[in-house]
């Protein structure tokens, strides 16, 4: 797990997997977890960070997911991806397999 | 081939029946996520990037026909249509649904399979030799005593909180299969000066961060006092291994600093007390019983040699080149050990589809005596196969993409999950085995190359086992880009070997050019008949690191 949240990082988001299935999910500015890194919230410098991982995890959130946590996102013209492979990985699925995870579902649509 | 008893039944559907109220507990919040951890890795459930995963027992790497059926069903409805075969002969499941898991357990324990000793700090479940009860020159089947251990470490109560996880492999042929050194203890099954059979132990074996080959604990212990034996090893660790930091948790390292001649004083010291209370001696009978489960099938008698099968070789190039590649000798006349390869040129090491593994199931019950095993090289086997019938089996392969001619060869690479699936990862391992193989494609050129075997670990967890591949490689992450170290000279066989690393990594786009490199040196340099690693053996790091870093 070498590539959770760089120090130093502007932008970050939360993430975390869902406990029925383990899908991963992305908390949202509506507060709700959800399945897209798109609709992720996104915080900008260290302690909105801090702040958007703490509405994550109110008292009850092991209820819905295990072990949220703070990643690194790299911003270019409005527009936001996940900075390491590691997160780009879990946000669109195994690069071996494309029929699979997020990307299939993408691509179903 | 062993089958449950009453016994056996009743542990592992009790085991899966509180396994689902602990799920339900967990999805109700009755439970905490610290509280049930523990729990569903007990059951063999791990969570990865994706998903949970689920891996799959599968004892000394031996299958029934409707095992391998079960596997298929179990992948076509509760996960995506395949799984995939690891360095440990089991399975794993990458997509199930936790909710779900109890009742697929449910189904599996039908078939006298489970997820038990898959995870956790216990005595994990048993490894040996896929060509067990098959090869000419074993002293005798090694499922036989792999089959009284897992027996003995099921649920051993003494041995349910280790310091860290333990493995074990047996063997009982001068060429080793299962990397018995490697292992927290290898056994070597063996016959003494007076024809009685017994066990070389070597303990302290292991890969991961700090790798080290096992160091022999004895020469001989006679058969009815192995489990004794194991227990007094077991319960020296269990006493001073340490648990104060993970990384050093594991016997090896207890075995490097006590130093092997004190480990093995303090070892004969323990199994003289258990075995002078003669708690541990299994009787005869019992030795007996279990033997007789893997008493030899019914072979047809044969003569040596089939017209049939040199004829189908002589008329057919690729069915000789499978022959020549996949094909080994059995040790009943008229009978081949025919190996499926699970790494197609650009596949993903290791993995079946539902389809294949019906496939295979299917050729196992009409052709291999009901038997299938899976290798710590992620490859399947049929063991027992009619010469007269290997071309009607590879016929059948080879329309489900199951006849890649490459066993040994350099395109058939062992890989670990890796940054695609596994949660602990650096970087990516299947990619990478699928551009060496892709750059290697020409089977003219592997043959030309010969046995080399590379090995990708995504982490310095080495599932990939890379510290003993000819050529080991080791994704490492800077900064979250994959990078990729490479080591020569490793060895998993009799001669067991840790690599030795070649210098600083190499980046995505350079390791596969890295990985030609390496070979042509060893094609310039290698003397008649030797293979990459003898060559290294030879001629040593330099000549390779020159061209390397050129
Ligand atoms: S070696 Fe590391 S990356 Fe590969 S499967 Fe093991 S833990 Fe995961």
């Amino acid at each position: 797990m070498a590539q959770h949240a760089a120090k130093g990082a502007r932008f970050q988001a939360v993430t975390a997997n869902r406990l029925s299935d383990g899908e991963v999910v992305y908390f949202s500015a509506d507060n709700c977890w959800v399945e897209s890194f798109t609709d992720a919230d996104i915080a900008d410098g260290a302690e909105a960070a801090d702040a958007l991982l703490a509405r994550a995890m109110p008292d009850d959130f092991e209820a819905h997911v295990l072990e949220p946590y703070l990643f690194e996102v790299l911003e270019a013209d409005n527009f936001y991806k996940p900075a390491s492979v590691r997160e780009t990985i879990r946000a669109a699925g195994p690069t071996v397999r494309l029929d699979l995870g997020k990307q299939a579902e993408v691509k179903a649509e | 081939m062993y089958r449950y008893d009453e016994f056996d039944h009743k542990l592992v559907a009790d085991r899966v029946n509180q396994f689902r109220g602990q799920v339900a507990r967990r999805v109700s919040g009755a439970l905490s996520e610290d509280q049930f951890k523990p729990l569903r890795l007990m059951n063999g459930v791990y969570l990865q990037l994706h998903a949970y995963m689920l891996r799959v027992a599968i004892p000394y790497g031996t299958l029934r026909s409707e095992q391998m059926r079960m596997l298929a069903h179990i992948a076509r409805k509760y996960d995506r249509g395949y799984g995939h075969f690891t360095t440990r002969q089991n399975i794993q499941y990458n997509w199930p649904a936790l909710d779900k898991i109890p009742d697929l357990l449910d189904e599996l324990a039908s078939v006298e399979m489970h997820a038990i000793q898959t995870s956790g700090n216990c005595i994990r479940n048993v490894t040996s030799d896929q060509y067990a009860g098959a090869i000419e020159g074993e002293t005798e089947d090694p499922r036989i005593v792999s089959e009284i251990i897992r027996q003995w470490s099921t649920f051993h109560p003494e041995f349910t909180y280790l310091p860290r996880k333990f493995k074990i492999a047996v063997t009982a042929h001068k060429h080793d299969r299962a990397a018995i050194k490697l292992h927290d203890i290898g056994i070597v099954v063996k016959q003494n000066d007076a024809g009685e059979i017994g066990y070389e132990v070597h303990v302290g074996g292991g890969q991961g961060r700090t790798p080290f080959v096992a160091k022999k604990m004895t020469d001989f212990v006679p058969k009815a006092k192995l489990l004794a034996y194991l227990e007094a090893v077991m319960r020296v660790y269990n006493m001073l291994g340490r648990r104060d930091n993970s990384y050093k948790a594991r016997i090896k390292i207890l075995v490097h600093e006590t130093g092997e001649e004190e480990m093995r004083r303090v070892v004969e010291e323990e199994f003289a007390k258990i075995d002078a209370s003669n708690m541990l001696t299994v009787p005869q009978e019992e030795i007996d019983r279990i033997s007789a489960y893997f008493a030899p099938p019914a072979f047809d008698s044969a003569p040596a040699e089939s017209a049939t099968f040199a004829q189908a070789q002589a008329d057919n190039a690729d069915f000789a080149r499978f022959v020549r590649a996949n094909v080994v000798a059995h040790k009943q006349d008229g009978y081949a050990i025919v190996n499926i390869s699970l790494k197609p040129i650009g596949g993903v090491p290791g993995d079946a589809t539902d389809a294949q593994m019906d496939v295979i199931a299917d050729l196992a019950e009409r052709y291999s005596h009901d038997e299938v095993r899976v290798t710590h090289e992620q490859n399947l086997v049929l063991p027992h196969v009619k010469l007269d019938d290997v071309k009607t089996v590879y016929d059948t392969l080879a329309t489900h993409d199951l006849a890649t001619a490459n066993l040994g060869l350099i395109s058939d690479q062992i890989a670990c999950p890796g940054l695609d699936y596994c949660n602990l990862a650096n970087a990516r391992s299947i990619p990478l085995a699928q551009e060496i193989s892709e750059r290697f494609a020409d089977l003219d050129r592997q043959y030309d190359i010969g046995e080399l075997k590379i090995k990708i670990s995504g982490c310095i967890n080495a599932c990939g086992h890379h510290h003993v591949g000819h050529i080991g490689i080791l994704g490492v992450d800077k900064k979250g880009t994959e990078f990729y170290q490479i080591s020569l000279g490793g060895a998993a066989d009799e001669n067991a070997a840790i690599g030795q690393i070649t210098g600083r990594a190499f980046t995505e786009e350079d390791i596969v050019d890295a990985i030609e490199t390496l070979v042509t040196t060893y094609t310039d340099l290698r003397a008649d008949g030797e293979r990459f690693i003898d060559t290294y053996n030879r001629v040593g790091m330099a000549p390779f690191k020159e061209r390397l870093y050129d």
